[in-house]
């Protein structure tokens, strides 16, 4: 009987595995691949050459990968903050309003993300709506509040915000009641029932929410092009100049390597600390 | 239990919106005992539970503990705490982190909350190795311990108990029955436990309170309970009884349909007197019921057929049908075990010292 489950089990798997090693891990090897070729070379048959790697060094590219990385994490770190309470409440409080407050959310999906981002930025803008009336109405005009690091961060605080929110409520909806009630009786106060009840329970949904985000933010090239101007290249513009306008696949192959690479380090660590089963509900307690 | 109340309760009135769940409460819990509330459910008795350990505000009346006020202390400042119906351990934790929550609340330090825990584990029985021990692997009855033993570490003026057992199967249900009463002994707290089980409350209390409908009908100590309760819903909820309708009749002495009365050779006052006209209840366990061999006589006597038999363990359970249909209860011991066969006419008998009255007519057949 087991043996003819295990066989089902892996029959049933195996159409999505070959297709996840085609789709998923082939262009990945292919990445790979060019990464190692001899700069502004195409030739499949060299020796692996590792120039491209020391040209991101040297002409320092790693600067707009740290760029990427360190704005991923502010990112994440505020988008966290806000949506904690916000989440609390659409797992514990709000009752039927979670439903009206994720539609809303949703929503915002629906549109583009260029399209989203073009309209912060006729907000922003010198001359733009809110600049615009605040000259008009009070007479203080000032520069737009375009084309500098904060305003980068806001629009991926902006643009990923539902990729914290759903997770984190989702993390929060486990904590068990009476469990926040059992340490409030056993004489904690908020912050430690926080502290050592909240956030370890629905440390899931925090892990899964703040890789998403952050994962999604260290690649994101829309938010720094349209609202942050030239103000910093992040690294997803860097690979996009080298594979079209610098026509040098060697090194945008390198810099997306080791994005990946980093990024996949991350993940597989956080996740490996988490039991995410929980969240997808497997495992029933 | 002369001294004053360690915990007492004034007028407390809870109501949600238009719903009144308690009205007018009023108890006094003497240090050190062992009290159980008792009700069944929608009585108000885990609302009760909720205001008295500050998961819910009452609406009106005052809570003193020794005297000082505390129905407006939030509960984490309250030196009261709660085993939960779920037990509420914390999932996360080992059974070692959940014992020494209290103390890690209160900033003590890790070498004295072990040794704490270790205490605890030992006055619980369960093993020293279980401090590492996660505690989803703990079994029903081994999380119970813990649960407990958590409670006792934040070390309350008054534990309160939410039926922490009603989830555990039977036997296991029962050995921790007796254990908590132990417990409570070894301690010396004050415990406060609620439960629908009458059995429960019986096995473990000094005194029981029952309730019903937000208000309490009797609070007494079990034997008075179980035998003399103040009217038919007490007589009923604490299990197996008969009951019979009886009225007064000129003289003191009363009437009950299909019953001879045979008290003092049939006549005269013989202390459960009625007024003329007034209706009373006769409770009658079904323990003190007795067939009654061809000759032999009692002071109350009634007939009827034997219409089914139960046994129940230790003692096998009767019912016998009355003229009018209704149905006697009568259990024997086991090896007082009767001899007739279904469908017999039988003649069942009890006497004065077995009968209490109720002055309550019986509005409702049970």
């Amino acid at each position: 009987m087991k043996s003819i489950d295990h066989k089902l089990g892996f029959l049933n798997a195996l159409p999505l595995t070959l297709v996840l090693g085609v789709s998923f891990l082939m262009p990945l090897l292919v990445i790979a691949g060019f990464s190692v070729m001899p700069q502004k070379v195409f030739s499949l048959l060299h020796l692996p050459d590792f120039s491209s790697f020391a040209v991101i060094l040297k002409q320092g590219y790693y600067k707009s990968l740290l760029w990427s990385l360190g704005m991923a994490a502010a990112a994440t770190v505020i988008l966290f903050v806000i949506c904690w309470p916000l989440a609390y409440g659409m797992a514990k409080v709000f009752g039927r309003f979670s439903l009206v407050l994720t539609i809303a959310v949703v929503m915002t999906l629906f549109v583009s993300e260029n399209i989203r981002l073009f309209g912060w930025s006729l907000t922003l803008m010198k001359g733009g709506l809110f600049e615009g009336h605040m000259r008009a109405w009070f007479g203080v005009g000032f520069d737009g509040l375009l084309y500098n690091v904060p305003i980068i961060i806001f629009g991926l605080v902006y643009v990923y915000f539902p990729f914290m929110l759903f997770p984190l409520a989702q993390g929060i909806s486990m904590v068990p009641d009476d469990a926040r009630q059992a340490a409030t009786d056993l004489g904690a106060t908020r912050l430690q029932v926080l502290r050592h009840i909240d956030l370890p329970l629905a440390a899931p949904g925090i892990m899964v929410g703040s890789l998403l985000t952050f994962v999604l933010a260290a690649g994101a090239a829309a938010e720094s092009k349209i609202l942050g101007g030239q103000a910093v290249i992040v690294i997803a513009d860097d690979v996009e100049t080298a594979f079209t306008f610098g026509q040098n696949w060697p090194l945008g192959a390198a810099l997306s390597l080791i994005l990946i690479l980093i990024i996949g380090a991350i993940a597989v660590y956080g996740i490996s600390k988490v039991d995410l089963d929980a969240i997808m509900g497997r495992k029933g307690r | 239990m002369s001294s004053d109340p360690i915990l007492r309760l004034e007028g407390i009135v809870k109501r949600f919106g238009n719903f009144t769940a308690l009205h007018a409460i009023d108890l006094d819990i003497s240090e050190g005992e062992f009290l159980t509330i008792v009700g069944p459910s929608g009585s108000g008795k885990s609302t009760l539970i909720r205001l008295l350990v500050g998961m819910d505000d009452l609406t009106e009346g005052e809570i003193r503990l020794r005297g000082k006020r505390i129905d407006q202390t939030p509960a984490n400042k309250r030196p009261t705490c709660m085993v939960f119906q779920s037990l509420a351990l914390f999932p996360h934790m080992t059974v070692g982190q959940n014992i020494e929550f209290p103390l890690r609340i209160r900033g003590v330090a890790p070498e004295q909350r072990k040794i704490r825990a270790l205490e605890l584990l030992d006055l619980l029985h369960l093993p020293r190795s279980y401090h590492e021990k996660g505690v989803t692997q703990c079994s029903g009855g081994e999380r119970q311990r813990v649960a407990l033993a958590r409670a006792l570490a934040f070390d309350p003026e008054i534990l309160f108990f939410d039926e922490p057992l009603s989830a555990l199967d039977y036997r296991l249900r029962k050995a921790l029955e007796k254990e908590l009463k132990d417990l409570h002994n070894r301690t010396g707290k004050t415990f406060v436990y609620i439960t629908h089980s009458l059995e429960e409350a019986m096995v473990m209390s000094d005194r029981i309170a029952i309730m019903k409908e937000g208000r309490f009908v009797q609070i007494a100590v079990a034997d008075e309970i179980y035998s003399r309760p103040v009217n038919r819903f007490v007589a009923e909820f604490m299990g197996e009884v008969n009951l019979f309708d009886v009225e007064g009749v000129d003289g003191g002495v009363f009437r009950a349909p299909e019953m001879e009365i045979h008290v003092n050779g049939g006549g005269g006052d013989f202390g459960l007197s009625l007024a003329p006209g007034e209706t009373g209840t006769l409770v009658v366990r079904p323990e003190f019921m007795r067939f009654l061999p061809s000759g032999e006589t009692a002071d109350f006597i009634l007939s009827g057929i034997l219409h089914a038999e139960y046994a129940l363990g230790s003692r096998i359970q009767y019912e016998v049908e009355i003229s009018g249909g209704e149905m006697v209860t009568v259990e024997k011991l086991r090896e007082d075990r009767f001899t007739g066969a279904l469908g017999d006419t039988v003649v069942l008998g009890f006497d004065l010292e077995a009968v209490h009255l109720i002055r309550e007519a019986g509005h409702e057949k049970h």
